[in-house]
């Protein structure tokens, strides 16, 4: 049955094939880049492919013990964290009155928060750089805390709403003839049967601001303060010569977190996004 | 009870009372949002706006100079290079990523509709390059063009070309692209044009690629709008210049806004 079903449908595996590698391969290259030893990264004669002297972590510990690699991992941990929770909250209140209360302004607001989800962040970093320096914040990690919801929160709030409309109305209209209030309402009834769409903000949330680059670079520049991005692109590229095994070693590193994450929570993503869907 | 009094007679209610507590609870449940949304966006938005037509420099505002900056640099020969690079990225990035992820998308719905096996993998192997951090995966396309040692040297070295298969076994004469171009792509109109807007946006603001690819070099040739305006209003000190040439994203940004919102005023009246 299912070798049938297979063979009728080669031409569509063969039609994948290409995409799957081309994804893959840098992947692949990262990782065989980061366990090579040096003297075979750089030469000509060795297939780029697999090892030929044998795989190495020395890439690795070098990144532990002479950079500041495992400090911009906590930085990076404890400013997504903060930031991701901070614009969820914001986010979730936020949405559910737009998709659920009624009051004056709420569709001027919900247009002009969808605007500012198309505001890219390179539009406004260098005002907002004069305006973190002004909030004291310059050179902090809680600069990036601070700014990261600019983007995170509307695009948030605008998956929680589509995602709240597909609640019926019944379940919490119910709760609120037995009493509950509308914050009531939604803690105990909305939210619950929201998980799939909050837990898809959260992760897509989570990814951002693990992965942002630009306020991260600009925002903060010493050592202690950095985030994982800037500080493996800054500090492993010294003026022309790059350190490939470690750079890839860092890129490796800083994705795991996040793999873990996805592989954990892929379903809920998936529907998530599909019912909310971020169009 | 409340709600169902307020539904028999919506606006009346409302109207006799200045803010029912319905609305109330909305206010206060808006209220985070709007406030970071006007101190960190609103508030820098119009301090863009003032540096632009400034000749503020780092730890000085300086004052306003009218669109003096702005006239200046459509003269400069870097900012027009900027301009053609942007225009230029922006076209063919987005159209080769709408071909491709079409393409792929097409393929994946055939993988949902015959339930094939490896769905699963498939879809986890597409997800991978948005995990890995954009500013490292792009040193890792570096590597890859590295000019000595780099691997796609080594292959085409090794094999003087690129043998690619591009024709896959046909199924059904022509009839599938037929299918494709009068059922398929009228249908997935609405949502390819959010893609291809979307895109636009994200390619005319890039800045992670030509930063950690080139920094804009050699001789500033390679600039996108959003690395030279770091270049000088951040490495140099010029913030009011700087200001000015991320503001020349604002044209393109609000005419993909507005298509944008008519697009979904359209779905909404669905």
């Amino acid at each position: 049955m299912v070798a049938a079903r297979v063979r009728r449908a080669l031409p569509l595996y063969l039609a994948v094939a290409p995409f799957v590698l081309s994804l893959l391969f840098p992947f692949y290259w990262m990782v065989v880049t980061s366990l090579k030893q040096n003297s075979e990264l750089y030469d000509l004669q060795a297939i780029p492919f697999w090892f030929r002297v044998g795989p190495t972590l020395a890439h690795y510990s070098y990144l532990f013990q002479r950079t500041a690699f495992a400090t911009w991992l906590g930085n990076t941990a404890v400013v997504a964290v903060l930031s991701t929770a901070i614009a969820v909250v914001i986010s979730v209140l936020a949405a559910y009155a737009l998709a659920r209360l009624r009051f004056r302004g709420g569709e001027t607001l919900g247009a002009m928060i969808f605007a500012v989800y198309l505001v890219p962040t390179t539009l406004l970093f260098i005002p907002l750089a004069q305006v973190v320096r002004a909030l004291n914040l310059g050179d902090t990690r809680w600069a990036l805390i601070v700014t990261y919801p600019t983007f995170l929160v509307p695009f948030a709030t605008w998956l929680l709403m589509s995602y709240f409309r597909t609640i019926p109305r019944e379940l919490e209209e119910s709760a609120m003839i037995d009493g509950c209030s509308h914050l009531g309402a939604l803690l105990r009834v909305v939210l619950p049967t929201a998980i799939p769409g909050v837990l898809t903000a959260t992760l897509f949330a989570f990814t951002l601001s693990w992965n942002e680059f630009i306020y991260a670079v600009t925002f903060v520049s010493s050592t202690a303060q950095k985030t994982l991005g800037p500080g493996v692109v800054t500090e492993l590229i010294r003026g022309d010569v790059y350190y490939w095994g470690e750079l890839m070693a860092g890129a490796v590193l800083g994705s795991v977190p996040i793999a873990i994450a996805y592989a954990l929570l892929l379903d809920y993503y998936i529907s998530g996004l599909t019912a909310g869907a971020l169009k | 009870m409340s709600i169902v009094a307020a539904r028999a007679e919506p606006g009346r209610g409302r109207r006799r009372r200045l803010v029912s507590p319905e609305a109330a609870t909305a206010y206060l449940f808006v209220a985070p949002a709007v406030a970071m949304l006007l101190l960190l966006v609103g508030y820098p938005f119009v301090l863009a706006l003032y540096l632009a037509t400034s000749n503020a420099v780092v730890g000085d505002l300086g004052r306003f100079v009218g669109p003096a900056q702005l006239t200046r640099l459509l003269g400069q020969e870097i900012f027009q290079q900027t301009l053609r690079n942007t225009a230029i990225y922006a076209l063919t990035a987005v159209s080769v990523k709408i071909i491709l992820g079409l393409a792929l998308a097409l393929i994946l719905a055939g993988f949902g509709r015959h339930r094939l096996p490896a769905s699963r993998l498939i879809r986890a192997v597409i997800l991978l390059p948005w995990i890995v951090p954009t500013a490292l995966s792009t040193v890792g396309w570096k590597w890859m063009f590295e000019p000595q040692f780099s691997v796609i040297n080594w292959v085409l070295v090794r094999l003087g070309a690129i043998a690619y298969i591009s024709d896959l076994p046909e199924t059904d004469g022509a009839s599938p692209l037929a299918r494709f171009w009068f059922i398929t792509l009228p249908l997935l109109r609405p949502v390819l044009a959010t893609v291809v807007l979307f895109s636009l946006i994200m390619t005319i603001s890039d800045f992670n690629i030509v930063y950690v690819l080139t920094r804009g070099g050699p001789l500033n040739s390679t600039h996108l709008l959003a690395t030279l305006a770091h270049q000088v209003g951040l490495v140099t000190g010029e913030i009011g210049r700087g200001a000015a040439i991320s503001l020349f994203m604002l044209p393109f940004l609000m005419i993909i806004v507005f298509y944008q919102m008519r697009l979904m005023r359209r779905k909404w009246e669905w």
